[in-house]
């Protein structure tokens, strides 16, 4: 193995820089996907949502962003999957009794937990719309618009999908449900990430764990209210 | 007795390091509020010993909260439920009259259970023989102060060189991690100039050791300062995983 390979597998700090990078990679991620999905919010009969979906899945850049982004997804599902196993395996017998809820918090101890639930919803959300998208599932009608500059487009009506999909309930709830267990998921992830990358001092720590709240709370309440917005008020 | 107290113990008992072990109830009478945990179960013991029982195996040493020995998982928490104290510094008034006391053993792959509640803790001994040293040549004595330290390093260094490697750190975390111990005796000796020479070399061999012996992963939880009786904060993992990049990227090590 060469010194990389064996860092990165078999040392326990190694194995947390992976962690590390690919989580906040995946905040990133996650502010832009945002941003983006604020414009189903558009009261203009979807072309800037449209429009938009047809710029993120054409444009070679972002395509290729998106590629480096299911790979990161895959390396820290895998990762953590291994982080936990191992973790298991260093306490083979547990106590009879336990009281960790003074010293730690929920959110630390349930991650793995928490991120199980994060990649359930990250299938059941690729194949809703990705695959809707790609027409796997099935086909999506075709609109027409005309840009600033008098041209003529036809695309994919993706956000009829979508308005379709969020007035069930059932999806809805599962959206609403993912998104708490995302902020419970970044409420330690976020800050540990730092911790684990080693940057820790008195002057910033506290200004992460600040900005923390934008990843923990707000940002899954922005995913969160969305499908809220459209279930109740739109039609 | 005004002010005594009657417990009831549940301990882990176990025979030796291949039996299977259970919890056994045990009731601890008049117990003044003025012993130590340990003394109180010295008091058990002999009631155990006149009754034909085995008395409660258990580890200890100083008794003054600087040896690390006397390893109890009590009540869910390492060394009971008190912060910054072992468990010889634990005092019966922080219980209760008529409360029900549950007293188990460290709980790691890496510290095999020898007998009741004694655990095997030479893991962390192979960690320091590892790199947690300074090698120094023998030769007329140095002058202590011919090497300018900053104080607020020489402070940082003292706080994290109060380890006693008692290993409450690895017993309260969920992953059985020994991070907390390793980064205390790397950052201790990365502060120091007599540390520097064989910075990377240290972090890179203990790291590697800790692995060997089966330590978990770890995943940031806190669990560990918050119980350590030395109150090591996190500071100094946060500074042991720089030293590892550092050591990583930077030595000429390739394999
Ligand atoms: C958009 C989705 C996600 C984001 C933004 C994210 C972010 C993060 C971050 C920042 C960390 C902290 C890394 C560190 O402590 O150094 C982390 C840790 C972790 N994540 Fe995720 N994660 C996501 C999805 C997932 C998924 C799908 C899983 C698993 C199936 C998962 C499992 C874990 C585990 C096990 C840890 C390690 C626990 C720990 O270090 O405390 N995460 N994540
Ligand atoms: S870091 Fe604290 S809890 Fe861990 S071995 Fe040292 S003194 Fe004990
Ligand atoms: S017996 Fe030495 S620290 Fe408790």
């Amino acid at each position: 193995m060469s010194w990389f390979t064996q860092t990165i597998f078999s040392t326990s700090v190694g194995r947390k820089v992976i962690m590390a990078l690919t989580g906040l990679f995946l905040c990133t991620f996650l502010a832009v996907h945002l941003a983006g999905n604020f414009q189903l919010l558009h009261n203009d009969g979807g072309k800037a949502f449209n429009l938009y979906t047809v710029f993120m899945t054409s444009n070679p850049l972002i395509k290729t962003i998106s590629y480096v982004n299911f790979a990161f997804i895959l390396g820290h599902v895998v990762w953590g999957a291994y982080i936990t196993y191992k973790n298991r395996q260093a306490r083979p017998t547990g106590y009879a009794y336990n009281d960790p809820g003074k010293t730690s918090s929920f959110s630390s101890r349930w991650m793995g937990v928490l991120g199980t639930m994060i990649l359930i919803f990250l299938i059941i959300h690729l194949k809703d719309f990705k695959m809707a998208y790609l027409g796997i599932t099935h086909k999506l009608d075709l609109v027409t618009y005309t840009l600033d500059n008098g041209d003529q487009v036809e695309v994919k009506n993706m956000y009829d999908e979508v308005i379709e999909e969020f007035h069930e309930p059932v999806v809805v709830g599962i959206y609403v449900l993912s998104m708490i267990a995302l902020g419970f998921h970044l409420y330690h992830g976020f800050q540990s990430a730092f911790q684990t990358l080693g940057l820790r001092h008195p002057k910033y720590t506290p200004v992460i764990k600040s900005a923390g709240f934008i990843f923990w709370g707000l940002i899954p309440l922005g995913f969160a209210i969305i499908p809220l917005i459209i279930f109740f008020c739109r039609n | 007795m005004s002010g005594h107290m009657n417990l009831t113990l549940k301990v882990w008992r176990q025979k030796d390091a291949k039996a299977a072990g259970k919890l056994e109830t045990y009731e601890a009478k008049d117990v003044s509020p003025d012993m130590s945990f340990l003394e109180m179960i010295d008091v058990v013991n002999e009631s155990l010993i006149k009754k034909g029982v085995e008395p409660i195996a258990f580890d200890h040493d100083c008794r003054e909260g600087i040896c690390g020995a006397c390893s109890m998982y009590i009540n869910g928490h390492a060394h009971g439920p008190k912060q910054g104290i072992t468990t010889c510094q634990l005092h019966m008034r922080s219980f209760k009259d008529g409360e029900t006391i549950t007293i188990e053993p460290w709980r790691a792959k890496a510290f095999p259970i020898i007998k009741d509640l004694v655990v095997d803790r030479s893991a962390f001994d192979r960690i320091i023989q590892a790199g947690g040293y300074v090698s120094v040549n023998t030769g007329v004595t140095i002058d202590a102060n011919a090497i300018a330290i900053p104080k607020e390093h020489a402070d940082n260094a003292m706080d994290a060189a109060t380890c006693i490697g008692c290993g409450a750190c690895v017993a309260a975390c969920k992953n059985a991690s020994a991070t907390l111990f390793l980064s205390a005796k790397v950052s201790q000796l990365a502060l120091l100039p007599q540390g520097h020479p064989e910075r990377a070399a240290r972090v890179e061999a203990m790291i590697d050791q800790m692995e060997l012996e089966g330590f978990g992963n770890c995943t940031n939880t806190e669990a560990c300062s918050a119980e350590c009786p030395k109150e090591i904060g996190q500071e100094h993992i946060a500074r042991m995983n720089r030293e590892f990049y550092a050591a990583k990227l930077s030595s000429s090590k390739t394999k």
